[in-house]
């Protein structure tokens, strides 16, 4: 069953077009990749859901609820919660007090929010920084610190913006855990993009791929991987020849 | 130890009038009181929510004003003012944060400070309502000793502090300062910024217009040129508050009692007129290049900085 969907979606910005009428649907408690080279129009796609920018043309909805329109804040609140590609931590504040912020979504009371943010960061694994100024954590736990964000708030649908991005193997690992961990135990569908195609292949139940602002291709990775149209976004015309 | 400060500091605060303080003193500390209330309340929208303002004397001007046409219209006490300035102000921060909030950073203090001098100019042309320049005195001032003055002023301060810490140390509290470090991120984590900042603008502009009412009451005489000053009251306060440090409970107070007490000394001081002016200049340069969070945010640094950090390294065995 889908629970949310693009339709027609176009977004200009003067007389560039970072996206042209993207369709695709997310289907519940899936995993989808949302792939393409620089410039494709994925983190559009992003901001476009999440209410940082409205569609020039089209619309978003959730659970068949038009939200396209809607501030972030309020897309929020109804169940859509992402990262950021550049990680984006409060920075002054420690690591527990991010993850409160985030947790006072759904409460007034300060324990309350405490307690939520504490499970979330034991989930994620940050447990033990939870007292660290976020602005001195390291990348790969900057990014841990983006999911355990995003979770705090209950989302049912988690956007995630190149979690992986410039992880060492090691934590590429952990991060794919915790992804998988996050449909497995929380029942949340998940929409990633992602460059790093041995995580993207192995973890997407889907993949939709965007070039110049189109969507070129959609299928499982299987499909995706042999689509020559992909493969030539990718690697350009001189593959084929 | 660290949590009962509060409440020595109110206690022997309480107790400064029994020691028979001639009245000279006493206005400075009214005066220090007084510009830590003004400082606390800058704070809550510069120092934690982010939102820099160079216009406060717009909202100390519109309590003092508030209080100063209650007793020239309606004949009443002046103290009126105090919990009348909290509606007033109330308006006001709202129609200033409907407008000006949608801005950010540089541009949201470029309209502030454009709306400090605007309601100066109004205040000197709306002749009928405010007298203009000639400014509204009061002819009979409710005490002639400082005492109660400094007991109102020290309740009002006392007040502003409770409500700080009580906003800060919940919910708004978390959003104010998750709005200041990324506001975007903070957006889209479910937090209603323009809500949010609203908030943090209407508590501010009550606490310096309530501030500004008590002034009247004080002085027993205000003008625009006076209450709306873009340089004594919009610039000073934002000196206080980062002279003592931003975001910080104390900072509002430290700075108060610095800059009230240097701005004694540099005004006693022979021959040298409105060059008072660049000494406090060249002091908020110095304190921005070397402390950057204010006295109270980077105290832990002054003994390095005056060399006695080598001194105390020798002394220990």
């Amino acid at each position: 069953m889908s629970i949310m969907e693009i339709k027609n979606v176009s977004r200009q910005f003067g007389g560039l077009a970072a996206l042209t009428d993207v369709s695709f649907h997310l289907r519940e408690r899936e995993i989808l990749g949302l792939i393409g080279p620089n410039g494709a129009g994925k983190t559009t796609m992003f901001n476009v859901i999440n209410g940082f920018y409205a569609p020039t043309r089209g619309e978003v909805s959730l659970n068949g609820r038009r939200i396209s329109g809607l501030k972030p804040h309020a897309v929020c609140r109804l169940g859509i919660a992402r990262t950021f590609q550049v990680v984006r931590p409060l920075q002054r504040m420690s690591v527990l007090e991010n993850v409160m912020a985030s947790a006072f979504i759904k409460t007034n009371r300060n324990a309350r929010a405490e307690a939520i943010a504490l499970e979330v960061l034991e989930f994620t694994g940050l447990h033990d920084d939870r007292n660290v100024l976020s602005k001195s954590l390291p990348l790969g736990k900057r990014k841990g610190l983006e999911i355990a964000r995003a979770l705090a708030t209950f989302p049912e649908i988690i956007l995630l913006d190149e979690s992986f991005a410039g992880l060492n193997p090691t934590e590429i690992n952990t991060q794919i855990e915790i992804v998988n961990r996050i449909r497995s135990e929380r029942g949340i569908t998940i929409l990633i993009i992602e460059h790093h195609m041995r995580v993207i292949m192995s973890i997407s139940d889907r993949i939709v791929v965007l070039n110049y602002g189109e969507k070129i291709a959609e299928g499982t990775p299987g499909e995706i991987g042999s689509d020559p149209a992909v493969i030539e976004a990718y690697l350009g015309e001189a593959h084929g020849a | 130890m660290k949590k009962f400060m509060p409440i020595v500091v109110f206690a022997v605060l309480l107790a400064v009038p029994l020691f028979g303080l001639n009245s000279y003193i006493m206005h400075i500390l009214i005066l220090v009181l007084l510009w830590s209330v003004i400082g606390m309340a800058w704070n809550i929208l510069g120092g934690y929510a982010g939102q820099v303002s160079f216009g406060h004397a717009a909202f100390f001007g519109f309590g003092a004003y508030t209080a100063g046409i209650l007793y020239q219209h309606l004949g009443i006490s002046a103290w009126w003012g105090l919990p009348a300035s909290i509606l007033v102000l109330t308006a006001l921060s709202l129609v200033v944060g409907y407008i000006c909030l949608r801005l950010r950073g540089a541009y949201f203090a470029l309209a502030t400070l454009a709306l400090g001098e605007i309601c100066r100019v109004s205040a000197e042309n709306l002749v009928d309502f405010t007298r203009g320049n000639l400014g509204i005195l009061i002819q009979e001032r409710t005490w002639v000793e400082k005492t109660w003055y400094f007991y109102i002023i020290l309740l009002i301060a006392a007040g502003a502090y409770l409500i700080i810490k009580v906003f800060m140390e919940s919910k708004p509290g978390f959003y104010f300062i998750a709005i200041r470090e990324d506001q975007d991120a903070a957006e889209s984590l479910g937090i209603n910024t323009t809500l949010y900042k609203t908030i943090a603008l209407c508590l501010s502009g009550i606490l310096t217009g309530i501030a500004g009412a008590f002034y009247m009451n004080y002085m027993g005489y205000i003008d625009p040129e006076t209450v709306f000053h873009l340089y004594n009251i919009s610039i000073v306060t934002v000196m206080v508050v980062m002279v003592g440090g931003a975001a910080t409970y104390w900072g509002p107070v430290i700075g108060a009692v610095i800059m009230v007490f240097l701005a004694e000394i540099i005004r006693s001081l022979p021959h040298i007129g409105a060059a008072h002016q660049t000494i406090f200049g060249v002091i908020l340069i110095l304190i921005i290049m070397f402390l950057p969070n204010g006295i109270v945010g980077d105290y832990r640094k002054i003994p390095g900085l005056l060399g006695i950090k080598r001194l105390k390294k020798k002394a220990q065995p």
